[in-house]
C-alpha cells in the first residue's frame, strides 16, 4: 500500500467503519534499524531494515477484534481489516470495552524532544568502529580478560501514526542509539562474563566507547573468583542493574490488568502503607527525551504523570482505557500496543525516586550482607508476591567488598521488601523505561551451601 | 532431479525461481561465500476467554524476506517486507557489503529436493483455516470444568494460539526447500481464594497438530481441572525450604532442567566462541552413567519437531551426551562450517527479520531402570518437585536456576506436604554427575515451551523421567 503512514492509518479506520464497526483504531509503525555486531575486533553481524506494522483494532458496540500485518499491500491490508470486524462478531458483549472517552485525546503535553536527526551523521564505518573501540577497550582493561561476546552497536528510528474512528489522529517520531560491550574474563579455569551498555536517544549523550568497555571490564572482573556462602538471612544491596528488575515486579503489580483481575499483591490497598516511609515510586511520561517518554499512549490517551507510591502509601494504578473501566476509574495513558493489535497496560518512565545516600555509603552500613550484581531465574509470583531468584553479587563484610558469590538465591516477600527498604541510593540513571537507584532492603534468606 | 515446488510465495506472492536466482547472484555480487534467502508468511490467530466472555480474538500476518550473506565468520543481514524486485534486489546488495572483494556472484541454478526426509506433521487442516466457533467451545468447555472444580476457584482465564508458517529457503548453494508449519496451543490459568489467600495454578498443551491434540489427557477439561487443582492445592501449601537437598525431579515438563542445565551451554555458537562452560569438554563425563540426552527434532507432532531447520536442513536427533560423556553440540550452518563439524539441523529463527543461530528442538532424557516409587523411597529429607515456570542460564559460568510452581516435602521416603514455588539453583557442568537415580517412566512435556535466545523466541519441547539429584540448592525461605 503506497501513502504516508497517516493515510494508511485513516484508510483502515475508514473501511472498518464501512464495514460495520462502530469504532476502530489503527497504529501505524515505520522502523529503521541498524545493528553491527563486532568480536575480537572483526565484525561479525551488520544488519539493516526498514520494516512497516500495522496493529487495528476494532469494535462493534461492545465487542472487539484486533489484528496486525507487515504485509502493507492495499489489498491484504483491505482483507484484513474485513476480517477482523467478522472476527469481532464472535466475540462477546463487554461492558467495558470501546475507545478512550473522547475527553481523553486532548492534553497539553510538553515538546518530550524523542528525536535527534544528527545520528544521520553518523554513518555505517562510525558505528562500526564505536563497537569496536568499546570492546577494545575492555580488552585493554586487564590480560584477565581473555574473550568476549562482542562489541555491539544499534540505532532504531521509529514513526508511530495513530487514527481512530472518533477523530483523534497523532503521530511522533523517536530515535535511539544503543552501544554495549559483554567481556569474558577467565581465571583458575572458570570463566565469567558481564557487560554494560550506553542507550539514549541524543548522539552526544552517548557514553565514549572507551567509558563503556572500561565499565564493562570492571564489572566483569569483580565477578573473578565466585563462591558460594552458607545458607542465612542478611541484608541485601541491589545494585541498580538489579534494583531495576525490582521496579519491574512492582510495575507488574499495579498494572491495571492485574489489578482487575486480583492478580496482584497490591488488590485493594489503595492509601495503604505497601512501602517504607521513604519510597515514592512514579509513572512519568514526560520526562524529556526519556525512553519510555510519549505524548500520547497506543490508544491515543495523553500521557501523564502518575504518583504510584507517595512515601510508602499506595496513591494509583496504571490503567489503559479497558482496565480504567473495569476498576471505574480514569486511563493514565499507558495502553501499550500488543503484538498481535490489542491493548495491554505498560510503564512509561517507571521510577523509584532516588535518595540521599551514595551507593559506597549504603554498602558501609552493611556488617555482613550480600550485593546484588546480576539476577537470574523466573521465580517471581505477582500474585502473592513470593520471590526467588538466583543470584550473581559480591559478599560485604564490616561494609567492604570481600568477594565475589555466585550458584545462591535470595528470597522473601515482595510485600515485605518493600516495607523493608532500609536506605535508597542517590544514584538513579536510566537505562530503559523502568529504574531505580542502589536500594537496601534489610534481610532476605540467602540459599546457598 | 528438479521437482515442481509448490509454495505459497511462487503460487500467491509472483515470485519465480529465475528471480530467487538472480537475487542470490545480487547477494553475492560483492564476494561473499555463501548466501540464502528465507521467505516466510507466518499467520496466527489467538482467542482469550474470560470473566466467562470471549474478550477477544486476533489475527497476526508476518510477510517478509531475510537476505543473509556469509563471508567467513561474518555474516550481512537485511529483511523486506514488501516482495516485490526493488526491494528484495535493495535487501540482497545490504547484505552483500558483508563481503568486500570484486569476485562477482556468478549464475545459480536453485533446484528442489526431490523429497523430504521427513513428514512430520502433516494434517488435513491447517490451523489458519480452522473455524474460529470450534475454538471457541473448547474455551468453554475449559472454563466450565475449572469453574465446577471447587468453589474456591474464582477465575479462570483459557487462552487459545495457532501459528500457520509458510517458509521457502532458497540457498546459493542451489537448494530450494519449502514447509508448512502447523503449530496450535492452549492454556487455562485459574485463580483460586480461600480468606483473603490467592494462589495461581497453570496449564497447557499442544503440539503441530490440529484441534484434534486437545483430546484425552489434554483434553480441554482435564487442562482445566489441573490447573483449578494447582492452584487450590497451593492455598495450603508451606513456605519452601532453603539449602541444598537432595532433590526429586517429576516426569515431563521439569526436563527443563537440561533445557537450561545443559542444553544452552551445548550450542555450538558458544563452544566456537569459547564462551560456554562447556567449551572443549566433548568425550569427557559432565554426567553420571544414567544419563544419556538427546535433542531430537524428529519426533512426530511434537511442538520442537521441525521437518527442516530455518536453514533449509533437514533435523536430526542428535545424542549430545550419552551414558554421561559429552558427545557433541547442537549445529546451525556457520558454525559447522567453522567448526568442520556436519550440521544438526538445529539453525532456527524467530522470522525473517532474525538470523539463524543453534536452538534446541526436543530435548530429554533416556528412560533408565528404577520405578519412580523406588526413586521416592529411597529420600529420607528432601524435594520432590512435579511442575515448572520458566528457567535460565548464565552459559559462560553455568550457573542456571529454574522454578518450581509445584513442589511437596519427601520425609523419610514419603511424599508429605505440599510447599511453596521456590528457584532451584545449580551448576550446568556438574549438576548432572549428581544424577544418582533414573526411573524408568519418560515423558515428554504437553507442548507449551517457549525458548528465548538473543531475543529471538522459538517453540521447543523438552522430557524427562523421574530422577533423583543427590544434592541442589533449594532457594525457599524456611531453614
Amino acid at each position: 500500500m503506497t501513502g504516508t503512514l497517516k493515510e494508511i492509518a485513516c484508510h483502515v479506520v475508514d473501511r472498518a467503519r464501512k464495514q460495520g464497526a462502530t469504532a476502530a483504531d489503527a497504529l501505524l509503525r515505520e522502523d529503521e534499524t541498524f545493528e553491527v555486531a563486532v568480536r575480537r575486533g572483526n565484525v561479525e553481524k551488520l544488519k539493516e531494515a526498514v520494516s512497516k506494522n500495522l496493529r487495528l483494532r476494532v469494535f462493534l458496540g461492545n465487542r472487539t477484534a484486533a489484528s496486525q500485518t507487515s504485509d502493507l499491500s492495499a489489498d491484504r491490508v483491505d482483507r484484513l481489516v474485513d476480517e477482523t470486524v467478522e472476527m469481532a462478531r464472535l466475540t462477546s458483549e463487554d461492558e467495558s470495552g470501546g475507545l478512550p472517552d473522547p475527553t481523553a485525546f486532548s492534553g497539553e503535553v510538553p515538546d518530550l524532544q524523542l528525536s535527534d536527526s544528527t545520528w544521520d551523521e553518523l554513518n555505517a564505518e562510525h558505528r562500526i568502529d564505536l563497537a569496536r573501540r568499546a570492546e577494545a577497550a575492555a580488552f585493554e582493561a586487564d590480560s584477565l580478560i581473555t574473550n568476549s561476546k562482542g562489541g555491539f552497536f544499534q540505532f532504531e528510528r521509529s514513526r508511530t501514526v495513530l487514527a481512530n474512528t472518533v477523530g483523534f489522529v497523532g503521530g511522533y517520531e523517536a530515535t535511539a542509539g544503543y552501544l554495549a560491550t559483554a567481556p569474558i574474563a577467565e581465571s583458575g579455569g572458570a570463566m565469567q562474563q558481564d557487560h554494560w551498555f550506553t542507550i539514549t536517544r541524543y548522539r552526544d549523550r552517548l557514553d565514549s566507547p572507551e567509558q563503556v568497555g572500561r565499565r564493562a571490564a570492571e564489572r566483569v572482573l569483580r565477578r573473578l573468583g565466585a563462591r558460594r556462602v552458607k545458607t542465612c538471612q542478611v541484608p541485601v544491596v541491589f545494585d541498580p542493574m538489579a534494583s531495576r528488575t525490582l521496579l519491574k515486579h512492582v510495575f507488574d503489580a499495579v498494572s491495571g490488568d492485574a489489578i482487575y483481575r486480583k492478580r496482584s499483591f497490591l488488590v485493594d490497598q489503595i492509601g495503604e502503607v505497601v512501602a517504607d516511609k521513604n519510597v515514592t515510586v512514579v509513572d512519568n511520561a514526560h520526562l524529556v527525551g526519556g525512553l519510555g517518554s510519549s505524548p500520547f499512549d497506543d490508544e491515543g490517551v495523553a500521557t501523564q504523570f502518575t504518583p504510584i507510591i507517595e512515601n510508602g502509601v499506595l496513591r494509583s494504578y496504571l490503567n489503559s482505557a479497558y482496565t480504567g473501566r473495569k476498576l471505574a476509574t480514569r486511563p493514565t495513558g499507558n495502553g501499550n500496543r500488543t503484538a498481535s493489535g490489542g491493548i495491554r497496560v505498560g510503564p512509561t518512565n517507571f521510577y523509584l525516586e532516588p535518595g540521599n545516600d551514595s551507593p559506597d555509603a549504603i554498602v558501609g552500613t552493611v556488617k555482613s550482607g550480600l550485593y546484588v550484581l546480576e539476577l537470574i531465574g523466573f521465580g517471581v509470583n505477582t500474585v502473592t508476591g513470593d520471590y526467588s531468584r538466583g543470584v550473581t553479587g559480591l559478599w560485604i563484610e564490616d561494609g567492604k567488598f570481600v568477594y565475589p558469590v555466585h550458584e545462591v538465591t535470595i528470597a522473601a516477600n515482595l510485600r515485605q521488601m518493600l516495607q523493608d527498604i532500609e536506605m535508597i541510593g542517590n544514584d538513579i540513571s536510566f537505562k530503559g523505561p523502568v529504574a531505580a537507584p542502589t536500594l537496601k532492603i534489610r534481610n532476605m534468606t540467602l540459599s546457598g551451601e | 532431479m528438479t521437482v515442481p515446488v509448490k509454495s505459497v510465495f511462487l503460487q500467491s506472492y509472483g515470485l519465480t525461481v529465475h528471480d530467487i536466482e538472480n537475487y542470490l547472484s545480487a547477494a553475492l555480487d560483492r564476494g561473499g561465500d555463501y548466501a540464502d534467502l528465507f521467505f516466510e508468511l507466518r499467520i496466527n490467530h489467538s482467542i482469550s476467554l474470560e470473566e466467562q466472555l470471549v474478550k477477544t480474538a486476533t489475527k497476526a500476518i508476518n510477510l517478509g524476506v531475510g537476505v543473509r550473506v556469509l563471508s567467513g565468520e561474518k555474516t550481512g543481514y537485511a529483511y523486506s517486507e514488501n516482495l516485490d524486485r526493488e526491494n528484495i534486489l535493495r535487501s540482497a546488495r545490504t547484505a552483500a557489503c558483508i563481503a568486500s572483494s570484486s569476485t562477482s556472484g556468478g549464475k545459480i541454478g536453485l533446484s528442489a529436493p526431490a523429497i523430504h526426509e521427513h513428514d512430520l506433521y502433516s494434517i488435513s487442516v491447517l490451523p489458519a483455516e480452522l473455524k474460529i466457533g470450534d475454538k471457541i467451545a473448547l474455551l468453554q468447555q475449559a472454563d466450565v470444568a475449572a469453574r465446577s472444580y471447587d468453589q474456591k476457584i474464582r477465575q479462570v482465564q483459557a487462552s487459545y494460539v495457532d501459528e500457520t508458517r509458510h517458509i521457502l529457503l532458497a540457498s546459493s548453494d542451489g537448494r530450494l526447500v519449502c514447509d508448512v508449519q502447523p503449530l496450535v496451543r492452549m492454556n487455562v490459568l485459574c485463580v483460586a481464594e480461600d480468606n483473603g489467600n490467592r494462589q495461581s495454578g497453570h496449564q497447557g498443551a499442544g503440539g503441530r497438530r490440529t484441534l484434534d491434540v486437545f483430546s484425552e489427557a489434554l483434553d480441554p477439561r482435564a487442562l482445566a481441572r489441573e490447573a483449578a487443582r494447582q492452584a487450590v492445592l497451593l492455598l495450603d501449601a508451606r513456605p519452601a525450604p532453603a539449602g541444598p537437598m537432595e532433590v526429586v525431579l517429576g516426569p515431563g515438563w521439569p526436563g527443563i532442567l537440561l533445557h537450561e542445565a545443559i542444553g544452552h551451554g551445548l550450542e555450538a555458537d558458544f563452544n566456537r566462541k569459547r564462551t560456554s562452560a562447556f567449551s572443549g569438554l566433548v568425550g569427557q563425563k559432565v554426567a553420571s552413567e544414567l544419563c544419556t540426552v538427546i535433542d531430537d527434532g524428529t519426533i512426530p507432532f511434537r511442538r520442537g519437531s521441525l521437518n527442516v531447520d530455518d536453514e533449509g536442513t533437514p533435523t536430526h536427533k542428535t545424542v549430545l551426551i550419552e551414558n554421561g560423556v559429552l558427545c557433541g553440540y547442537l549445529q546451525d550452518r556457520l558454525s559447522s562450517k567453522l567448526m568442520g563439524a556436519a550440521m544438526t539441523g538445529n539453525g532456527r529463527r524467530q522470522g525473517y527479520d532474525h538470523v539463524p543461530i543453534p536452538r534446541m528442538t526436543n530435548t530429554f532424557m533416556m528412560a533408565g531402570t528404577s520405578s519412580p516409587d523406588e526413586v521416592i523411597r529411597s529420600v529420607k529429607k528432601g524435594l520432590y518437585a512435579t511442575h515448572f515456570g520458566g528457567g535460565q542460564v548464565d552459559i559462560t559460568s553455568g550457573k542456571f536456576v529454574f522454578t518450581a510452581s509445584e513442589a511437596w516435602l519427601i520425609e523419610d521416603g514419603k511424599v508429605t506436604a505440599p510447599v511453596k514455588g521456590a528457584s532451584l539453583i545449580g551448576d550446568g557442568p556438574t549438576v548432572l554427575k549428581k544424577v544418582t537415580m533414573v526411573a524408568n517412566n519418560l515423558q515428554l512435556d504437553q507442548g507449551v515451551g517457549i525458548c528465548t535466545k538473543e531475543g529471538q523466541l522459538v517453540p521447543v519441547g523438552v522430557g524427562l523421567p523421574t530422577i533423583k539429584i543427590d544434592e541442589i540448592t533449594v532457594g525457599g525461605t524456611q531453614k
